[in-house]
């Protein structure tokens, strides 16, 4: 695995090396790798989890091993406290199903243990996202003329909506981080935290909206005016490197924390047990 | 009496142009054997109604069989997009496809609504969001009960529903495990239904663990036998995903020339399921059974008399 990653064009430059990151051969590590990591352990403490596709997928598998033992995972495709023995592809995979919890209809997940409150975190990924955390995954142009047609909400919408609060994963990038988005597909904190919080409380949402941004770079949570703050900025990012792959000008934490490089077992976990393909870390 | 039929009969017979269909199943129990058929029959004009067209409508509407898609995510999980529907919705390519979008709990809304025979199905969804503007057929609601404004779905009353199962007898009592995805109300809501599933078993075998039934053979039309039916998706216990077609298709999908090529070769040039699995081999069918067995305990209902 470790050759693999060697030759990985998306390693940090500068990150950790030597002794004090532990063994040979895990002291290097990816962005994507720091991404998947500090999401994970944005998992402590949290009790039931509704496990959005892709990246999230990865994160919260990786917070379940280390962080959150207890952690119950949701998957929207029908499965309470699952505990898969592999890394699902797809969130419909088999492996979430044998000696999960409890596997039930798709009218139950959403009525019941979503739309009832049960969920604590809604862990999803985007394509789009605004400094106040609303998210768009349904279309890149007009609706009717899309440049690019991706997948559409699938749940996200109502779980950014149900859950009680929604974290986010994704790559930062100019295309991805955006002024405006083209299409509010989840609703984060509308146009400022105080409108958001009214209309969520007149309109009767369980959620309290976005509480967490990871990405290759570094670690948001929301000010009290309901926008994006960077807080930690990862090995390796610089604060220019932020700022040109974000399509606003980022407010940053005075002062700004650096984020704790993966411990080798974190890697071992990731890169051995749950993609050892490189699906995800790529 | 028996349901059983072969699926070229019970889509010659069930399936019409111009039919709302809707193969149902999330990831799981995919019924590929149902659409190939549909392909090969070369139905057209259909609305395919599914929450994640998958690669079975990307086939589907490659084919030239749709011309209108409701769903809820447009995806290959995991691998990315669905190129030949993107061709039709972002290049028209070869012609336009019109989309009716929701979200997954709207989908399984209006299915539970057409099943129970509801005006509309009520959420608490949408809130702020531009989906209500994409597709009007999504409207705010007031409670009769109270100030909370709500969002309702319409009922969705497929003409046929497919469903893949693991057994069923030869009346359509049908009884699945696993992911049950929204198999259950879109087989409900639909006017007619047919039934595929791996195995067929006695009446008895149903009997014995009615808790298991999700579909009774009151509602089914047809009953087909295709073992391997769902592949690429899987059946839990049975056989796993294919992953590696799901890759793969992204590539094969990428231009329409090698789509069409696809089609010929596996679709169009086999008789049906069982040249399909031939097909495959035995050693791609063995390396997609489950690494190992884990039998649910059984349960004693009791006898009372």
């Amino acid at each position: 695995m470790s050759q693999r990653h060697a030759s990985s064009p998306a390693r940090v430059p500068g990150a950790p090396s030597g002794p004090a990151s532990g063994a040979p051969g895990v002291a290097d590590f990816s962005r994507s790798e720091m991404m998947i990591v500090a999401a994970a352990r944005e998992l402590a403490q949290q009790r039931v989890c509704f496990v959005g596709v892709g990246l999230p997928n990865i994160a919260v598998n990786l917070a379940r091993l280390t962080v959150a033992p207890t952690l119950e995972l949701v998957y929207e495709s029908g499965v309470f406290g699952a505990i898969p023995a592999r890394l699902p592809l797809s969130i419909g995979d088999p492996t979430i199903v044998t000696g999960a919890t409890a596997a039930v209809s798709m009218f139950e997940l959403f009525s019941f243990y979503l739309q009832g409150g049960l969920v604590d975190v809604g862990f999803l990924g985007a394509a789009q996202i605004d400094r106040y955390g609303n998210i768009n995954s349904t279309v890149i142009g007009d609706y009717d003329h899309p440049t690019t047609r991706l997948p559409g909400s699938g749940g996200a919408c109502e779980i950014a909506i149900n859950a009680r609060q929604v974290f986010v994963i994704m790559r930062q990038s100019k295309r991805s981080f955006v002024d405006r988005i083209d299409f509010r597909t989840s609703p984060g904190n509308l146009g400022g935290a105080e409108s958001a919080a009214r209309l969520r409380r007149e309109e009767g949402w369980l959620g309290r909206g976005p509480s967490v941004v990871v990405t290759d770079l570094g670690i948001y949570h929301f000010d009290d005016s309901g926008e994006m703050r960077l807080d930690s900025i990862h090995p390796g990012a610089t604060i220019d490197m932020v700022r040109e792959t974000i399509g606003w000008e980022p407010k940053v934490a005075e002062p700004l924390e650096t984020t704790t490089p993966p411990t080798p077992e974190e890697l071992r976990l990731i890169r051995e047990q749950l993609d050892p393909e490189g699906a995800y870390t790529k | 009496m028996s349901k059983v039929t072969s699926m070229r009969d019970a889509v010659a017979a069930l399936v019409h142009d111009g039919d709302v269909v809707a193969i149902e199943g999330f990831t799981h129990l995919i019924c590929f054997a149902a659409g190939h058929e549909i392909i090969r029959q070369r139905k057209r004009d259909l609305t395919l109604a599914r929450l994640t067209p998958d690669l079975i409508y990307d086939q589907m509407v490659a084919a030239g069989t749709a011309r209108k898609l409701v769903f809820s995510w447009l995806g290959n999980p995991g691998v990315g997009g669905l190129h030949a529907i993107r061709r039709r919705v972002e290049d028209a390519d070869p012609a336009s496809l019109e989309l009716e979008e929701y979200s997954h709990f709207g989908m399984v809304g209006r299915y539970t609504a057409g099943a129970s025979n509801m005006p509309f199905f009520p959420l608490r969804s949408y809130f702020e969001t531009d989906l209500p503007k994409a597709n009007p057929l999504i409207r705010q609601l007031r409670s009769p009960y109270g100030d909370d404004t709500v969002y309702a779905v319409p009922p969705l009353k497929p003409d046929v529903t497919v469903v893949h199962a693991q057994r069923a007898d030869v009346g359509g009592n049908t009884q699945m495990w696993g992911l049950l995805g929204c198999q259950k109300e879109a087989a409900f809501a639909a006017e007619r239904v047919i039934v595929v599933v791996e195995e067929l078993v006695e009446e008895t075998v149903i009997r014995a663990d009615p808790n298991r039934t999700v579909i009774p053979g009151l509602i089914v039309d047809a009953v087909v036998v295709e073992p391997f039916g769902a592949h690429p998706s899987y059946v839990q216990g049975a056989y796993d995903r294919d992953n590696h077609f799901y890759r793969d298709w992204d590539a094969i999908s990428r231009e329409a020339a090698t789509t069409q090529a696809w089609l010929d070769e596996w679709v169009y040039a086999v008789s049906g399921r069982a040249e399909y699995v031939d097909k495959l081999g035995a050693d791609r069918v063995a390396g997609l059974r489950p690494s190992g067995h884990a039998p649910s305990g059984s349960v004693d209902y009791g006898v009372y008399k």
